[in-house]
């Protein structure tokens, strides 16, 4: 029996002779791996960061402790950060993060990024033509809407607030929640009201 | 360094393409890297920043073919080599031999002493701030060969400090084994105009998060 690409290509094969060399001097186990990666399927992702804009939607005080430190992010359970800015879109701006030079991402309220967030098209565009990036989102921004764009060039990480959706007056947090998207609090979506077509989805 | 990683602005690279219900990883030996990279890394075999660089370090070519994990695995194996971990061709050796024995058991731990990380050398304390917030700045028009997180499309750009962080690891002090040499960092506002000229949309600015020594004051 001989290497076959089709059952496992080269990077994988790489992967593997990297990961047994370390086992064997000690560096890591393969425990530790298993559990590292458990721990990433585990991650529920942009779930905390909904929690978040939920939270921040019913109650006015903590959203203004969260504008001023994402620190206030402990109060809904997540690990704080004095490193995580919360920006808060309005009908007049709109804010809109990205990392040009690799991808940074505020992994401890959305997990991990998505691929087109990796993507040397929204890197390199984002930053220089922002409306026409959000366009394909299909998101068109008025003229008079400032865009705020955040590149993530040191270890401060971004996140949106999007704008509470009309209609939802009688949700609860937890409904609320349910229509948070992870494109919403990266700042290429608006949240939608529920009643409307796709509003779920992400 | 003046890199193809450096993407601000570039043209020519298409329309964001998106994926239905991505999953997490695409292939099991993603999620090993980013396990592999993680556990090492959070060891203190080598930090962040020298993680960064080895990634830009990566011929241009070959970083525009590679994927996200094929980059990150890139710099795992240049971080480790650089560090002594793995020497020589003991990398290339093992997918040679992983070739032959498909079927070989790798083991599950080691049984070799563990080598301490290399202790970064201690820092100065950080100079004093020269800049507070709503002050005019000029990003400097420099070109360093090594790690820096000043991208070109502001080099030279005036923007104003919009606000003030706290003194943060130098990255490219920490990328090159300098410590971390902490300074202020603060988040600068540029207008699109500024740094796209007329090809500027309407109402647009730009943040970054930029370092004391990348900035000057703007002249009057």
């Amino acid at each position: 029996m001989t290497y076959d690409p089709e059952q496992e290509p080269y990077v994988a094969l790489r992967t593997r002779a990297l990961e047994s060399l370390l086992i064997e001097k000690g560096l890591l186990t393969a425990e530790a791996v298993d559990e590292q990666i458990s721990e990433f399927e585990r991650d529920i992702g942009p779930l905390k960061g909904a929690k978040v804009v939920a939270r921040a939607w019913v109650d006015p005080a903590f959203k203004a402790r969260l504008l001023a430190s994402g620190e206030a992010i402990a109060e809904v359970g997540l690990p704080s950060s004095n490193y995580l800015v919360v920006l808060e879109n309005t009908p007049t701006d709109h804010h809109l993060v990205v990392c040009t030079l690799c991808s940074c991402y505020p992994w401890v309220v959305l997990g991990l990024p998505p691929t087109w967030y990796k993507s040397f098209a929204y890197r390199s565009r984002a930053v220089s033509e922002p409306r026409a990036v959000l366009r394909e989102f299909g998101l068109e921004l008025d003229e008079s809407v400032t865009i705020h764009v955040w590149d993530s060039s040191a270890e401060m990480r971004y996140m949106v607030l999007p704008e509470r959706p009309a209609g939802t007056e009688d949700l609860t947090e937890e409904e609320l929640a349910a229509l948070v998207t992870r494109d919403a609090m990266i700042g290429v979506a608006k949240v939608a009201a529920p009643d409307r077509p796709g509003a779920a989805a992400d | 360094m003046n890199g193809v990683h450096d993407l601000g602005g570039m043209h020519g690279f298409g329309q964001v393409v998106r994926e239905e219900h991505e999953p997490l990883f695409h292939a099991a030996w993603e999620g090993h890297v980013a396990a592999i990279n993680l556990l090492v890394r959070g060891a203190g075999y080598y930090n962040i920043d020298a993680f960064r660089h080895g990634i830009e370090l990566m011929p241009p070519a070959e970083y525009l073919r590679s994927s996200y994990y094929e980059r990150w695995l890139a710099t795992v194996e240049r971080n480790l080599a650089e560090q002594g971990l793995i020497g020589g061709d003991e990398l290339e050796a093992r997918v040679a031999f992983l070739r032959e024995h498909p079927g070989a058991n790798p083991p599950r731990a080691g049984s070799a002493p563990v080598p301490a990380p290399a202790a970064p050398p201690a820092s100065p304390a950080s100079p004093a701030p020269r800049f507070a917030a709503g002050e005019a700045i000029v990003a400097r028009n420099v070109h360093p060969a090594g790690h820096t997180r000043l991208p070109r499309y502001v080099r030279g750009k005036r923007g104003v400090i919009h606000r003030a962080y706290w003194p943060q690891t130098f990255p490219d002090a920490n990328a090159h084994g300098l410590g971390k040499q902490p300074q202020m960092l603060y988040s600068v506002r540029f207008t699109g105009r500024e740094l796209w000229g007329d090809s500027a949309e309407p109402g647009q600015v730009v943040y970054l998060d930029l370092w004391d020594s990348y900035l000057d004051p703007a002249p009057a």
